[in-house]
């Protein structure tokens, strides 16, 4: 008899590591109800899948992107510099679905908040227990006058990249500019995505031009006065690039507030108009519309939201992270999508459980090429403050890199960037 | 009956290191996570940046707070490790210690 016992408890021990594990949610439900919805395959999305999957097993984590490869912003900049090719900077989802994210390839085209529903383009409907939002950006056609979605195809802006044609029609452009010409690069005004992303882009562009097209010149009309890394940026400008950049701030007229496509004209403020051969407009920006749409962006199109759990003011269980939300003193980052989404998806299973958000820690660092063997970044580590009504950056934490002459400082930050961009992009992807 | 209880406990034994729980490094702090951005998931390194993961926890901690107090020279690790408090060092250096490269 006790044999037997001992056989049969043996052989339900065997058994039960193999059964799903069940958690009770807050509601009394089993993890069947434990539904996370993601919307928004990029920074944000697929690092919220990726670590729901790998932290809170018990979640079913469903992620809806519409396209099947998403090539990233990070790293662009050397695409259109000629240094790297998309291909190098492109990702699909099947690591995320070895993870066991169920992935679907359709557009989110409305939230229902109080159905907790997301509707797809395809038709489908998809219910979820808690909603992570990471949609990125929406470009503001006509913001800048002229600026329209057909005015890109000449003119491209190259800031939402999308398939990666945006990225590969700037490059192609500076390919086919001929020696001599001007590269025009309109900049907008806070808040934008990735604030130090069009220095990087110069700076790319620089060295490709200093190399192939030396008799050429940048144009940068910017809506701002100063800018991320400015000093680190203009130290290396003044070193690696000299008389090639022509930076102009806000205040000396550098606000691009009218384009002519057909003619590639940049005009600014106070009616300069500037002819180049290759330009590109970064314009204006918002959170992306689906945001817009389901009424949770405030008057400035972006999203506002809770400094602890990043849930949506305007909708609790809708947490929206990445670049479309208002991020307080952080920066429009990858890194911040990626800190931020983690942080999301932790208060999301501890409310299904009935328990308060972790403590939270936000981090970011931001590298930037500006040359060959040439890095700078700028960290930033931030928390909600002691009430949790708004995110602070740390004392006497963060900062950028020194200036000064300091090429094994430089050589080094560019082999970290190199490994930031294979770090990340495993942690969101494989 | 003999042959069968030992077949059992190695099957027991094989099934319980199968499990799915969660390994070490999923259930790390949410402070470390913040650090394989750079330094790899869990910690395991990438191209030139270090590996922290399996290395002992007294040398992490001592690390980060040299890196803190600005007794030890680095290109970016100070400008981290000020964002830190003691707690949270002790227990990333736990967690990183813990995992196997």
């Amino acid at each position: 008899m006790q044999t037997l016992t001992r056989r049969a408890a043996l052989g339900a021990a065997l058994l039960a590591p193999l059964a799903a594990p069940r958690a009770v949610n807050a509601q009394g439900g089993t993890a069947a109800q434990a539904r996370l919805v993601v919307i928004g395959g990029g920074f944000g999305g697929a690092s919220a899948a990726s670590f729901a999957r790998r932290r809170f097993p018990w979640m079913e984590v469903t992620l809806v992107e519409p396209k099947t490869r998403f090539v990233t912003c990070p790293y662009g900049n050397l695409v259109i510099g000629g240094t790297k090719r998309i291909d190098d900077i492109s990702h699909g989802y099947d690591g995320l679905r070895a993870r066991g994210v169920r992935v679907v390839h359709d557009w989110a085209s409305g939230i229902d908040a109080n159905a907790r529903t997301v509707r797809l383009a395809g038709g489908q409907t998809l219910t979820y227990d808690r909603l992570i939002l990471s949609p990125g950006i929406a470009l503001r056609w006509g913001a800048v006058e002229g600026y329209d979605e057909a005015a890109s195809e000449v003119m491209p802006h190259a800031w939402v990249p999308g398939d990666g044609a945006q990225t590969a029609l700037l490059r192609r452009q500076l390919e086919a500019m001929p020696d001599g010409g001007v590269v025009g690069i309109a900049i907008p005004g806070n808040p934008f995505r990735c604030p130090p992303g069009p220095y990087e882009r110069i700076s790319m562009i620089a060295s490709y031009l200093k190399r192939h097209k030396p008799r050429s010149k940048i144009l940068a009309l910017d809506a701002k006065d100063a800018f991320s890394k400015q000093g680190l940026f203009q130290d290396a400008w003044a070193e690696l690039y000299p008389g090639l950049i022509e930076w102009v701030p806000a205040n000396r007229d550098g606000r691009v507030v009218r384009v002519d496509a057909r003619e590639r004209v940049l005009e600014t403020e106070f009616g300069e108009k500037h002819k180049v051969a290759v330009a590109n407009v970064i314009p204006p920006q918002s959170a992306a519309r689906i945001a817009i749409e389901a009424g949770l962006a405030d008057n400035s199109g972006w999203v506002p939201v809770n400094p602890v759990t990043f849930e949506s003011r305007a909708a609790p269980g809708i947490h929206v992270v990445g670049d479309a939300n208002i991020p307080g003193p952080m920066p429009k980052s990858g890194y911040i999508a990626n800190s931020t989404a983690k942080q999301a998806v932790a208060s999301a299973a501890a409310s299904l459980r009935g328990e308060a958000p972790p403590t939270a820690l936000y981090y970011n660092t931001c590298y930037s090429h500006v040359g060959d063997e040439y890095g700078i970044s700028v960290v930033g580590i931030f928390r909600p403050n002691a009430d949790g009504t708004a995110i602070v950056e740390v004392p006497n934490s963060g900062g950028v890199s020194p200036r000064g002459n300091l090429p094994e400082q430089r050589r080094l930050e560019a082999i970290y960037a190199d490994a930031w961009y294979d770090s990340i992009t495993r942690d969101m992807f494989a | 009956m003999s042959a069968l209880r030992p077949m059992l406990q190695r099957a027991l034994l094989a099934s319980l290191l199968a499990t799915p729980l969660a390994p070490a490094a999923a259930q790390a702090p949410l402070s470390a996570e913040g650090c394989y951005g750079c330094h790899g998931p869990g910690g395991t390194g990438a191209g030139g940046i270090p590996a922290i993961a399996g290395r002992a926890a007294a040398e992490l901690r001592a690390q980060m707070l040299a890196f803190r107090a600005n007794e030890r020279p680095g290109t970016i690790m100070g400008r981290i490790a000020r964002g830190y408090t003691d707690a949270e060092i002790a227990a990333m250096a736990e967690h990183f210690a813990q995992i196997r490269r």
